[in-house]
């Protein structure tokens, strides 16, 4: 805690500092400002992207400050300007609801850097970028497909937006390769954050019969909901086995650090162009946590022989979105050998046909 | 086709959902009952939970845990009510002010416990009665702060309703100057009733970090305090309905988790609302009927000033 005392107060001398006009002495070294909606947390999506962040402070020697736990269409445009008027060389905006903001702010700004992750606006000064994760979710689903024993697999979804149902049908479609006749239930707590409401959702399933839990919120509580009761579970965001050292077979993680170094060296270079960045697994954006030791060899040996499709090219970056693929109804979305689009991939809303559980309907 | 096994285990999660809320509505219930309205029930739970959360981690037993968030609760409505009693200032106003004040410092000093695994209160199976079937899993096999709120709640229903220090309380949330008059020292009733139902309040936050979550996160009681406030009106100030109340609002989250699981689909929009939706059908109920016994109590929210007419 005294640690905490001591970055607050030199933040405060930090920024006083600014404020007199002193910056010009370290001008050569590269500033970056990172925006978070969520404190940093332990295991989720924010503290996945602190570790990136820390990452370059130590790797490229890059000056580092974040704000977390900003409002979206609230604090946002105030905090985002705040960081561009102390002369930041770029700033990232890590939540999809601070596009707008980050977009309004590059306005006035127009020789700051912005970067928007999971956004779709860009402008000459403000770039996107964000990570396949449904790749490294079909993964863990092959896991999941491989160790149920019940054919049921429970699935706590936090908000139904594209990129959870997205996450959800590639969890599907990976259960679907190995075993075709598990079901994936899904069920909605409609919160990133509330872990005794998610650890509720998870005893749901599990006592519906459920034996491996996934999950898309924050709070390892649905790992923890897996180890109380003895059934396997698949984490979400970083490795949560530390939560359900039993339970945690494996997880669909982000390795922010990738993107976030391409990013700074640019901007180091002076190179920097605003691009629309969406990596995979091929280039270490996502990929999967350590295996369960109650993971067999043979389950490990078709996750690999499936990631080696990715890195060798054999399959496209859509893959598993790939027809033919059928919605709840039966109804052919996709049809054999057909690609869905990326357009199609982040406007996503269906669920594949062994997925049980309905979108909560949105305001469409 | 209801499946007796899909009931008892509702009933089951229902309780340990709804035992948090039964904590904080009782302390509340005994507050709002000696004329004090505490709205910072959000700010004292979460400090209770965060607290509980530390100490236990600290000493490595919960039980302290526990009763440290307890405490952590009363200090708190000790703020409240120098403020709201002895200051006789805007109770509404102090009692928000505890929330955010509960939320931000939990929030800064709760950093370094994100991610610890603590020691938690294990369950407490009854011998013979928990294997009883369906009914040993929903009432025999709880963890013991559960089985404590009901006790609680009948205690706090005999003290308020059968003794003469229940009639007290009453009296000074109903008709001060009367208690008064009659030698009840108001302000040292409403002091005592506000620091205990602190207490309680501090208990429920524990209660989600030692016993349900079993993790400590910042924010976590995810507006459950505001919930309970909601619950102190379903309850009409009745202890024992509270615990009917409590577990009613705990299953609504829990049945559409449930529903969904078989495959029902249920909008959570509509599952969040209903707890304030009921809440104001009671209200309505109350207000059509006339009924004293769903009515606030008359003092409430009024500081009291001898010998000045309200």
């Amino acid at each position: 805690m005294k640690g905490k005392f001591l970055i607050l107060f030199a933040l405060a001398v930090v920024s006083a500092g600014l404020l007199a006009g002193c910056a010009s002495e370290e001008e050569e070294q590269i500033k970056a400002a990172f925006v978070y909606v969520s404190p940093i947390g332990d295991a989720g999506w924010t503290y996945s992207h602190d570790l990136g962040r820390q990452y370059i402070e130590k790797v490229y020697g890059v000056k580092t400050a974040y704000a977390e736990n900003v409002a979206e269409g609230g604090d946002d445009e105030r905090v985002i300007r705040q960081f561009a008027e102390q002369g930041y060389d770029v700033i990232f905006t890590t939540s999809f609801g601070f596009m707008d903001a980050t977009i309004t702010v590059a306005k006035d700004f127009p020789d700051t850097i912005f970067e928007h992750c999971s956004g779709y606006k860009t402008a000459e000064n403000v770039g996107t970028y964000f990570g396949r994760m449904y790749q490294a979710r079909y993964l863990s689903g092959i896991v999941a497909g491989a160790m149920t024993k019940t054919n049921k697999i429970g699935y706590v979804a936090a908000v139904p937006i594209p990129e959870v149902i997205r996450g959800i049908n590639a969890f599907a479609l990976g259960v679907k390769k190995v075993n075709p006749d598990a079901k994936i239930y899904v069920v909605w707590t409609g919160t990133w954050y509330d872990p005794a409401k998610e650890k509720d959702a998870a005893i749901s399933l599990i006592d519906e019969g459920c034996d491996v839990i996934a999950q898309h919120q924050d709070s390892p509580a649905a790992q923890q909901a897996a180890e109380e009761r003895g059934v396997y579970s698949i984490g979400y965001h970083s490795d949560m086995s530390k939560f359900a050292p039993n339970a945690h077979l494996t997880a669909a993680i982000w390795n922010w650090s990738v993107i976030y170094s391409y990013i700074i060296e640019q901007v180091i270079q002076r190179t920097w162009k605003s691009e629309q960045i969406w990596w995979g697994i091929d280039k270490g954006v996502v990929g999967l946590a350590q295996f369960n030791d109650a993971v067999p060899e043979d389950v490990r040996k078709m996750v690999e022989e499936e990631k080696q499709k990715y890195l060798n090219g054999e399959v496209p970056e859509q893959y598993p979105f790939v027809g033919p693929i059928y919605d709840q109804q039966g109804k052919l979305v996709k049809a054999e050998g057909k690609v869905m689009t990326d357009e199609e991939l982040l406007s996503m809303s269906f669920f594949v046909d062994n997925v049980v559980g309905e979108i909560p309907a949105s305001s469409e | 086709m209801v499946d007796p096994n899909f009931i008892a285990s509702l009933l089951a999660s229902s309780i340990r959902a709804g035992t948090p809320l039964l904590y904080a509505t009782l302390g509340e219930i005994i507050t709002e009952r000696s004329g004090v309205l505490n709205l910072g029930l959000e700010g004292i739970m979460i400090t209770g939970a965060f607290t509980g959360f530390a100490i236990s981690l600290a000493t490595g037993n919960p039980w302290l845990g526990v009763l440290c968030g307890g405490i952590a609760g009363m200090l708190l409505a000790l703020v409240h009510a120098f403020f709201s009693i002895t200051l006789k200032a805007n109770q509404s106003i102090t009692g928000l002010m505890l929330v955010l004040l509960g939320l931000g410092i939990t929030g800064f000093l709760g950093r370094n416990y994100i991610g610890e695994v603590a020691y938690y209160l294990d369950l407490i199976k009854i011998p013979v009665l928990s294997d009883l079937p369906y009914l040993g899993e929903v009432l025999f096999s709880h963890d013991p702060l559960a089985y404590l709120a009901v006790i609680l709640a009948a205690l706090l229903w005999f003290i308020l309703f059968k003794t003469r220090y229940g009639l007290e309380i009453i009296a000074a949330g109903e008709k001060p100057e009367a208690a008064d008059s009659m030698g009840v020292d108001v302000d040292r009733v409403r002091y005592i009733s506000t620091l205990f139902g602190g207490f309680l309040v501090g208990i429920g936050g524990a209660y989600l970090s030692l016993a349900y979550a079993k993790l400590w996160t910042e924010g976590m009681t995810a507006g459950r305090g505001w919930i309970s406030l909601a619950l102190v009106i379903f309850s009409g100030w009745m202890p024992q309905r509270a615990i009917f109340g409590a577990y009613l609002f705990g299953g609504l989250d829990v049945l559409s988790f449930k529903l969904q699981a078989i495959g029902v689909g249920i909008s959570y929009h509509f599952m969040k609302m209903l707890p304030y939706v009921v809440t104001i059908l009671v209200l309505l109920v109350s207000v059509i009927r006339k009924r004293a016994a769903f009515g606030a109590p008359t003092a409430l929210g009024t500081p009291y000033v001898r010998g000045k007419k309200e």
